[in-house]
């Protein structure tokens, strides 16, 4: 029996359209847009100005505080101007406009295609330079990386995850890289393992990808302590706590981090991004990204610059179909729907999916006819039908002591109900209004 | 492309269940059984199922149509389930008129007071059932004798049911070995040939229907495996003490509607819990007091009045039996 998480959980058809199809390289745009606060944290302070000519590579915005992150222009140019944007996540941002010129990139990069096996950096060097590279986590969450490297005073880590599960349906950004950059993968692997000082790691991979897990599995014989292990298909087994308890059978408390039983868990594109980072010395200012979409004549993988506008993406997978309804970055499942095509892609946009005007119509809602099957796909085992109507009649107390805050927001429920309820629309004011409320009794 | 983009939030997709085809569902399962109560019982079968899926349509229409000035959901499948689901609990031979009162109070009285689908509290075809057992005892409990299309309508030769025959004759002083005679064999049981209300007497439909509920994923085995047991433990022990007074658990089981109330009675969305912790409670809840009902109450048979009183400890279950969360309580291993 393959092992996965024990409850919840759905299996939406895969539509890995683009399993086969290889990497490509997006040429470079002709302009740019990079928001300069790509990562969960503080905000970062521009450091270039209007009319400076930049590099591929070179310091734009640095971090602010310990949970933050550095940004790097991804291409060379002159900066146009400086201004907020709304980004992905529908926040307003600052953001920094180039001009392309040319792909001029600094010089301390390692841009040779040799493998560098050997790692030389100390731990703490490896915490430093991921911090100054910008790497951040590359699942979609974005978190700083060093930040997740340093295990704090009196906690201990024994063991690190790679998340190699792509469980949402459409993407394949992940799955790519493992096959195209395994052994890559696998020395950012070593080296989170030497900064973490930990022993060994597992890499969960689900059973939809043979071939990467058989690639992998060869590649991994040389190198000590890393395992894979095939995952049972199911969603969302990619969420850090579903994972843990998939791999290694820890349950994460409710309200604590993955470093509170022992593990830390990094996405296989983060560990790419960490051995580029490490051994070439090349900062995070492009990223796989998968662009799909049934309608879609050319679906594709691409190694794009951060800040390329998606338009650029759609055109290069075959154009704008016609009958186009929503533009979603990310996956179907979590992804966010962006209302136009100039919005960049950021570190954390793993996909870009397009679906038509028939895919994107949500169905009218009925009555909750009480059939318990959102509970029963909850992979934290809440009662969405519960905390939908709480959340609706404003009931914000016992919503919390339902613990509606710890709802990962996966989509389960709202996408399992047979009277098509917005559970999750729901739920997310709710969460966000609970969360507001106990900040504010906090302060009193 | 469209000018305006569409920015709902995620998830961007949805699965293809339906409240219309789980209902629908529903439906199929109870084929079997509709098909071996029209052999067993003809005509008559035939026309209780008729009019009582047809009223209830009608009277939801209505209803919908100038009581909430609502739009129209009887597509929906819920009320076709609760039509057939009170002819299954009718004996074929019973009047028109009463079955049309008796969908009346299960779609006007026990569902649409309430609000409708997904609100009320009561099985809007138990309540119907109850409602005529309680207005109409003679005519709901004179049963039919199974004769296919020999049993005719309102001709029909009836006979008491194996449940109340036991019933009867332990009441007199006779033994349950000898009370046993009278009663068809578990074989016949098992096939539906006895008398009873028109969906419950085939043992082996309403089972294929469950096999077709769990295997759709329409209903978990919870509720249905946690009433069987229930009353087949209960029953096992009332036996393994007296047998002559009590009849053994296979004639329970296969006497009576204790098979179409736990597979399609018990398991109604809207009525049951809504976790497995509970549902397992409510299952076990149910057989005992059908068992009690049966061995020490007024009437021979118990199921009904056993979810009736259960569904009004849902409200409260669901409320204070709740599911292990997911990181509640930590073990690690
Ligand atoms: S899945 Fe939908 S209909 Fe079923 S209980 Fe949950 S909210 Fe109600
Ligand atoms: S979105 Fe929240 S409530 Fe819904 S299934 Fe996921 S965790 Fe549970």
């Amino acid at each position: 029996m393959l092992k996965t998480f024990p409850s919840g959980g759905i299996h939406p058809p895969e539509n890995k359209l683009t399993s086969n199809i290889p990497i490509g390289y997006l040429p470079v745009p002709g302009n740019v847009v990079i928001p300069v606060s790509q990562h969960i944290g503080a905000p970062a302070t521009v450091i270039v100005n209007k009319g400076d000519y930049v590099k591929t590579g070179q310091l734009i915005a640095t971090g602010n505080g310990f949970v933050s992150s550095n940004t790097h222009s991804s291409v060379s140019g002159k900066v146009s101007k400086i201004d907020t944007i709304f980004d992905t996540t529908g926040y307003k941002q600052p953001a920094v406009f180039i001009d392309v010129e040319g792909d001029e990139w600094i010089g301390t990069i390692d841009r040779s295609s040799n493998i560098a096996r050997e790692i030389t950096l100390s731990p703490d060097e490896i915490k430093k330079r991921c911090f100054e590279s910008g790497i951040v986590g590359l699942g979609g969450a974005t978190f700083p990386s060093h930040v997740k490297l340093s295990v704090p005073e009196g906690k201990k880590c024994d063991i690190l995850i790679i998340n190699g599960v792509e469980c949402e349906p459409f993407l394949t950004s992940d799955h790519r890289l493992m096959l195209e950059k395994g052994e890559e993968i696998l020395i950012g692997i070593s080296i989170l393992m030497k900064a973490l000082k930990v022993g060994r790691a597992k890499i969960g991979i689900e059973n939809n990808k043979p071939d990467a897990i058989d690639h992998l599995t060869k590649l991994a014989a040389g190198f000590e302590g890393i395992t894979i292990h095939p995952l049972k298909l199911k969603y969302p087994q990619g969420a850090e706590k579903q994972l843990i308890k998939a791999l290694i059978n820890r349950e994460v408390p409710s309200g604590h981090l993955p470093l509170d039983v022992g593990a830390v868990v990094h996405n296989v594109g983060t560990a790419y991004a960490v051995y580029e980072a490490v051994q070439k010395n090349k900062p995070l200012f492009e990223r796989v990204v998968t662009v799909t979409g049934k309608s879609l004549s050319k679906p594709c993988n691409y190694v794009v610059r951060i800040g390329t506008p998606i338009g650029r993406l759609i055109e290069a997978a075959g154009g704008m179909p016609g009958d186009t309804g929503k533009i979603v970055s990310g996956g179907p499942m979590m992804g966010k729907a962006v209302s136009n095509l100039d919005v960049p892609v950021v570190k954390g946009t793993s996909g870009i999916v397009v679906f038509s005007e028939n895919e994107s119509e949500r169905k009218e809602p009925g009555p909750c006819i009480r059939c318990s099957k959102c509970i029963g796909v909850c992979p934290l085992n809440l009662q969405p039908f519960l905390l939908m109507k709480l959340a609706e009649l404003g009931m914000f107390e016992r919503a919390e002591k339902e613990k509606i805050t710890d709802c990962m927001e996966c989509g389960c429920c709202s996408y399992t109900c047979p009277a098509n309820r917005p559970l999750l629309d729901y739920i997310r004011l709710g969460k966000a209004t609970v969360i507001k409320l106990a900040r504010q009794r906090n302060l009193k | 492309m469209s000018n305006l983009l569409n920015i709902s939030p995620s998830p961007h997709a949805h699965g293809k269940e339906t409240t219309q085809k789980l209902m629908h569902g529903v439906v199929v399962a109870l084929m079997p059984a509709l098909f071996t109560s029209i052999f067993y019982f003809g005509i008559g079968a035939v026309i209780v199922t008729a009019a009582s899926v047809i009223s209830c349509l009608v009277f939801e229409y209505l209803i919908q149509k100038f009581v909430f000035k609502k739009p129209v959901t009887i597509t929906d499948g819920s009320a076709l389930v609760t039509g057939l689901l009170l002819a299954f609990n009718l004996p074929s031979n019973i009047p028109v008129i009463l079955v049309v009162i008796g969908s009346f109070v299960a779609i006007a009285v026990a569902k649409m007071t309430f609000g409708g689908l997904g609100n009320n509290p009561f099985n809007p075809a138990l309540v119907g059932r109850v409602f005529m057992l309680i207005s109409f005892p003679v005519q709901m409990t004179s049963w039919p004798v199974p004769a296919g299309f020999k049993t005719g309508y309102a001709d029909a030769v009836t006979g008491a049911t194996p449940l109340a025959i036991i019933k009867e004759g332990i009441k007199n002083g006779e033994s349950v070995s000898q009370l046993m005679e009278k009663v068809p064999a578990t074989i016949q049981m098992f096939l539906g040939h006895m008398g009873g209300s028109m969906g419950e007497v085939s043992a082996i439909a309403l089972l294929l229907g469950l096999v077709y509920l769990l295997y759709k994923k329409i209903i978990t085995w919870h509720i249905p495996v946690s009433i069987i047991g229930t009353i087949a433990i209960f029953t096992t022990i009332l036996w393994l003490i007296n047998p002559e007074k009590n009849a053994d658990p296979m004639f329970h089981l296969m006497a009576g509607g204790v098979l179409l109330g736990s597979i399609f009675m018990a398991t109604d969305y809207v009525t049951s819990p809504m976790n497995t912790k509970a549902m397992i409670i409510y299952g076990c809840c149910i057989g005992i007091l059908t068992v009690i009902i049966r061995v020490w109450g007024a009437y021979p048979e118990g199921v009904s009045f056993a979810i009736l009183i259960m569904n009004a400890f849902v409200p409260l279950m669901n409320t204070y039996i709740k599911p292990k969360r997911f990181g509640e309580e930590v073990k690690n291993g």
